[in-house]
């Protein structure tokens, strides 16, 4: 599951919705892998207004990856006066599309149920109580 | 200068849809000069297009229905008014083909000619003094006479002539495959219509779109083969899991779009984890429809495995690392209502919602049945028809059916309208009915299902009468 995945998601259940603690999802115990991948400025174009900013820094932080700059990066910034991509946008590629959480867990903010992923695949399923 | 699109004579319904999506995609305008499900050519002009042929090849050149697109230089009901109407329309531009190598080919549906009367007829073009070498193979110049004949006529009824200016998608269908796949299931949908549906859902480069019901991942591979970035989910962890290193993950290795598959969750509809913001270009999907695979939701349909399970030392059953939790029967019409609503919430204005739904039994198009055959003295059971279902923030696009053998599915495409263009009264009285329908869920089963199909009567007549 790719990193960019994790500002999509939060937690499943319908008492939690309205409270702001229960998004972004916290990662515990969680393992990286790092693969490799092509840049794709256009999408990370499109996306950059979609995603939170404070929460990809909570959640990069938490994975104890390098600290982002303080606000979200003018998209104008993407590209060099030669058309190649800049740090900056290498950077961001790397964090969203190339991290990769393999194993670990999501733990939500405000009911502490923690989901778990495993061979990247995030499992969110509930138990009859919690429904 | 029109254009002629020949399609393939198959999916009809879906045909136009396809192209209308395209255009929209590419911004390219254009109107149907005629089109009819009946026959394989339709002929369109553009607006406002600087480079008419460009637009032509970008408009069909990922289109799955389309087989080849051509210049129109004449059409006529026989061949006398054919060749009066190419004098007419391209005699000033004859000069710049004469000298170039060409090919003359033949194009009739539902008909034929021995060769002889083919050369006859070939000849009777000579007017326009091709003068260039006539080669099989990659010649510069492809000419082809369309004929459109109905069934067992001796003549056709409509004749075309064009020249072969752009050729459709149909090369993806054969590396998506399904027989070529390393990992499918017994609900895969086909190749053809999975890429039909990605080009419904406009994917392209730059956009982001979300199955609900992945499966195998059929839909996600087609959107991701348009460039889209995907993710999806599905109530069964296992499908996306797949066994031996066949997975859905695997499936995006053999296509080469790994860098697009943004991954896969094990989740329901009914307690998604996916955010409620507008942050999706499209949502694909083809919900289980209670026949090969269960419809379920999480839950349990007795009311004391609703509270927490303690097992017998004393640990609740859920946290156990085996726990598989428990899943309920759900109507289907209710979870149409729930995905609509779902994508209401999540998709960007203009983003797509393309779902697919079932239809029980066999109910022809009146049309369809053939003339002078006597009607059969027993009534064919009436086809168990859903409405569309409808939510104030979409708005239908297209729908397109297709046709088995005692039932029919059919692929209905939505537009997030944009918040100014909604009703805010009608999103007001479709959220109290859905709350309402919540919360007699809440107090008992069994007025159930009465209430769901007071609540679908009502928002299928789009909450006009409150």
């Amino acid at each position: 599951m790719k990193l960019l995945t994790l500002n999509f998601l939060t937690c499943a259940r319908k008492t939690c919705k309205t409270n702001p603690a229960a998004f972004p999802l916290h990662p515990r115990e969680a393992e990286l892998e790092q693969i490799e991948a092509e840049i794709n400025p256009l999408l990370i174009q499109n996306l950059l207004p979609r995603i939170n900013w404070e929460v990809l820094k909570t959640i990069s932080q938490e994975l104890g990856l390098p600290s982002l700059p303080e606000s979200a990066p003018d998209s104008e910034d993407f590209m060099t006066e030669e058309g190649e991509p800049t740090q900056t946008l290498k950077d961001l590629h790397t964090l969203l599309m190339e991290m990769n959480v393999q194993n670990g867990k999501l733990v939500c903010g405000s009911c502490e149920h923690e989901y778990a992923i495993k061979e990247g695949i995030a499992n969110f399923l509930l138990p009859s109580h919690m429904v | 200068m029109e254009y002629l699109i020949r399609f393939v004579q198959q999916h009809e319904t879906f045909r136009k849809p396809e192209v209308e999506a395209l255009a929209e995609l590419l911004k390219i305008k254009f109107r149907w000069v005629s089109y009819s499900d009946d026959t394989p050519f339709a002929i369109i002009d553009f607006e406002d297009t600087e480079n008419p042929t460009k637009a032509a090849r970008d408009l069909v050149s990922r289109s799955i229905l389309v087989s080849k697109m051509y210049e129109l230089w004449g059409r006529g009901t026989d061949f006398d008014s054919l060749h009066a109407d190419i004098r007419n329309r391209t005699e000033h531009i004859w000069p710049d083909y004469q000298a170039s190598t060409f090919r003359f080919e033949f194009d009739s549906y539902h008909g034929t000619h021995p060769n002889d009367e083919k050369w006859r007829l070939i000849e009777s073009f000579s007017y326009m003094k091709f003068t260039g070498r006539i080669v099989m193979s990659r010649p510069e110049n492809q000419f082809i006479v369309f004929e459109d004949y109905k069934l067992d006529a001796p003549k056709p009824h409509n004749v075309f002539f064009g020249r072969e200016v752009a050729e459709g998608g149909r090369k993806a269908m054969n590396k998506y495959n399904v027989k070529k796949r390393h990992y499918i299931a017994t609900t895969s949908m086909d190749a053809e219509l999975s890429l039909v549906t990605a080009n419904m859902a406009l994917s392209a480069p730059g956009t982001i779109a979300y199955d609900p019901f992945m499966g195998t991942g059929s839909f996600p591979v087609s959107c991701a083969h348009f460039g889209a970035a995907v993710f999806g989910s599905d109530l069964d962890g296992r499908s996306i899991r797949g066994k031996k290193g066949r997975n859905v993950a695997s499936n995006f290795k053999q296509y080469g779009t790994s860098d697009l598959y943004l991954g896969g969750v094990t989740a329901d509809l009914t307690n998604s984890p996916i955010c409620s913001g507008r942050f999706l270009d499209a949502i694909v999907c083809d919900p289980p429809y209670g026949v090969r695979e269960g419809l379920k939701v999480l839950g349990h349909v007795k009311e004391k495995l609703q509270q927490e399970v303690i097992l017998s030392n004393g640990v609740p059953a859920h946290l156990q690392s085996d726990y598989v939790p428990p899943k309920k029967p759900y109507s289907f019409v209710r979870m149409l209502d729930d995905i609509l609503d779902f994508s209401a919430i999540r998709l960007v204005d203009g983003g797509r919602l393309c779902m697919w739904m079932p239809v029980a039994g066999a109910k022809e198009d009146p049309e369809a049945t053939p003339e002078g055959l006597e009607e059969p003295a027993k009534e064919e059971p009436e086809a168990e028809e859903y409405a569309i279902p409808q939510h104030p923030a979409l708005a239908l696009v297209a729908e397109s059916k297709q046709h088995f053998n005692k039932w029919s599915r059919r692929l209905i495409t939505y537009r997030r309208l944009q918040d100014s263009e909604i009703s805010q009264e009608a999103l007001t009285a479709y959220g109290m009915q859905r709350l309402e329908l919540q919360a007699s869920n809440q107090t008992g089963e069994t007025t159930r299902a009465n209430d769901l199909n007071d609540f679908r009567k009502k928002y299928f007549e789009g909450f006009k009468n409150p």
